[in-house]
């Protein structure tokens, strides 16, 4: 059946941001016929719609106005809300980022309906749109549909891969109007001080946690991650690890900390709880080091090695160098 | 000023995986044994918010904590007054059963109405079971109050609430007239321990009870039969197999075969 998809699309530097990508391409494959639409809102929209249409878009709602540039939650929502009155979506996809944070609950709220947040997959059961989500700190997984429309999903990045591009493929770009009025003044903005790679920007995450036995365990974990790159590899810790200070709390990876979705994440001395799981549990690998043989990371893991992490780190640190 | 915590009891996520069970028919999760169910850490973190803005007001302001949830969930309200609020509200109701987000929402919003005289709601980011994050901001809606989401800071003057927001690559922070919504992130600290005397204080507390005609509510606007979002199925996800533990007679052997493994599985 076809249905119209609207995608909340974002910049990154004035570019289609990768997760947009894989939103549109998403919408695309779920269009069947129908029409998938996007947004692209602040300096460099018009320029990205050919970027969209490539991606699998057939119309684009694009203003350059730099006053979209920085979120601002009612001036967005009302520009979606407008691109949705001109589109009749039967599905509106949002990333699950700062974004779609806000714009998932307030522009389901404004359409009469319901969203699911943080969905893994968004898929086509029998005609009917299904979202799928994580639950219970990665213990569950919760599929719903949707009594009400527009479906509206927040999505997870890297939960689809884009399309082939279109080469050279075309569409409609319509004006999706000049900012709106705010209730919500932006005052400031800071960015953080990071060295070298986010956490969250990760390809590979090396986590320690309270078996590591001291902060000094750390070193070890850290030298894993310098052997793997430190242009894809980033250090994590959990709660525990964190609690006990042996490692800074803007590293922590569980319910109360950050939420990773590496290609690969390396568990070091850490036991799974639920909380830390939360955390990690959309990895695409989590492979695990661990003394006891018993510990439920194990359970959550394509590989283990039941070991030392003093005797097998090291030693992996030299096997991983000797590959490159 | 009167300051609205919503507060959500939740089964403990510190209950280990293997105690983990759904119960498929019903699609709801079986209380562990040993396991009691607490405060949604982040709705404790928000009740601190509240407190910290009272404190640094050294005024009357007025707390109260709002709980939609079935009777042990009074032990969440308990919680929240015992770090110091001052009236708790339990919205329990059978027909309340079986709600979304968006029911929820619209519960706690129409509670919030009949305090009357509601300055800021301050909710935890997200919950932590269902960790959908999306009840503040439909609060907000259902309100039509500006919100505020991810706060690692508030400060409320004059009438306006100043929020610092977790970015992904920093902080912004915003300014927004009261009345408004808040929800904050763990960013913000860790909550307050209530000492023994405050939580025998906090027994003496008043918490009233209130049901769907208390808030002006049709049955068929809440719980079950005014969700919006429909739960197919909760279960629990089956991993690809057996963890597959990788052997050798030396760690160098093991992290040889573990590194021949990811390459295999072009992981590196």
């Amino acid at each position: 059946m076809a249905r119209n998809i609207l995608v909340v699309a974002e910049l990154d530097e004035g570019a289609l941001s990768s997760t947009s990508t894989e939103l549109i391409g998403q919408a695309n494959r779920l269009s069947d016929g129908g029409q998938v639409s996007a947004t692209l809102l602040g300096t460099g929209a018009t320029g990205a719609a050919s970027t969209a249409f490539e991606a699998g878009a057939d119309r684009v709602f694009a203003n350059d106005d730099g006053g979209y540039d920085q979120y601002n939650s009612d001036i967005w929502v009302s520009a979606v809300e407008n691109a949705a009155g001109q589109s009749s979506p039967d599905a509106i996809f949002v990333a699950q980022s700062v974004v779609g944070r806000d714009m998932g609950p307030r522009i389901a709220a404004r359409q009469g309906s319901a969203v699911a947040m943080d969905c893994v997959n968004v898929e086509d059961v029998g005609g009917e749109l299904k979202a799928t989500r994580s639950a219970y700190g990665g213990n569950a997984q919760a599929m719903y549909s949707f009594a009400t429309s527009p479906a509206v999903m927040t999505i997870r990045a890297k939960a689809f891969d884009p399309i082939e591009a279109r080469a050279s493929a075309s569409g409609e770009t319509i004006d999706a109007g000049a900012p709106a009025e705010s209730r919500t003044t932006i005052v400031g903005r800071e960015f953080a001080e990071t060295e070298g790679l986010q956490l969250t920007d990760a390809t590979i995450v090396v986590s320690g946690g309270r078996g590591l036995g001291g902060p000094e365990g750390f070193e070890t974990v850290e030298a894993l991650a310098a052997a793997f790159g430190t242009n894809r590899a980033a250090v994590g810790a959990s709660r525990a690890a964190c609690d006990l200070g042996w490692y800074p709390v803007s590293q922590q990876v569980g319910l109360t900390g950050k939420v990773v979705t590496p290609d690969l994440y390396v568990a070091i001395a850490i036991s799974g709880a639920s909380q830390h799981m939360a955390g990690c549990s959309g990895s695409k690998m989590i492979i695990a080091v661990n003394r006891d043989a018993d510990a439920n990371i194990f359970a959550m893991s394509k590989y283990g090695i039941v070991g030392d992490y003093k005797q097998v780190i090291p030693a992996l640190i030299e096997a991983v160098k000797a590959v490159g | 000023m009167h300051f609205v915590v919503c507060a959500k009891q939740i089964p403990d996520p510190e209950t280990p995986p293997t105690a983990f069970k759904i119960d498929a028919a019903t699609n709801e999760v079986i209380p562990a044994q040993g396991f009691q169910p607490v405060l949604s850490q982040f709705d404790g973190i928000a009740a601190e918010a509240a407190l910290r803005i009272k404190e640094a007001a050294g005024d009357d302001s007025k707390i109260t904590v709002l709980s939609l949830g079935a009777e042990s969930a009074q032990a969440a309200i308990k919680q929240v007054l015992a770090m110091g609020a001052d009236e708790g509200v339990l919205l329990q109701d059978d027909a309340f059963d079986g709600g979304d987000s968006h029911t929820t929402a619209k519960v706690l919003a129409a509670a919030i109405r009949n305090l009357g005289d509601v300055d800021a709601v301050f909710c935890g980011r997200q919950a932590a079971d269902w960790d959908m994050g999306q009840v503040g901001l439909l609060i907000a809606e259902e309100l039509e109050w500006p919100v505020a989401i991810l706060a690692k800071d508030v400060q409320i003057t004059d009438g306006t609430m100043s929020t610092t927001r977790v970015l992904a690559d920093g902080y912004e922070t915003v300014a927004q007239s009261l009345p408004a919504v808040v929800t904050v992130s763990n960013e913000f600290g860790e909550p307050r321990y209530p000492k023994l005397q405050q939580i025998m204080q906090a027994a003496k507390k008043t918490v009233t009870t209130q049901r769907h005609d208390d808030l002006g509510l049709d049955t068929g606007d809440v719980g079950a039969a005014g969700s919006r979002l429909k739960l197919d199925k909760l279960f629990i996800p089956e991993t690809d197999g057996q963890v597959e533990l990788i052997q050798g007679d030396t760690p160098q052997e093991q992290a040889a075969n573990l590194v021949a493994k990811l390459r295999a599985d072009k992981v590196l």
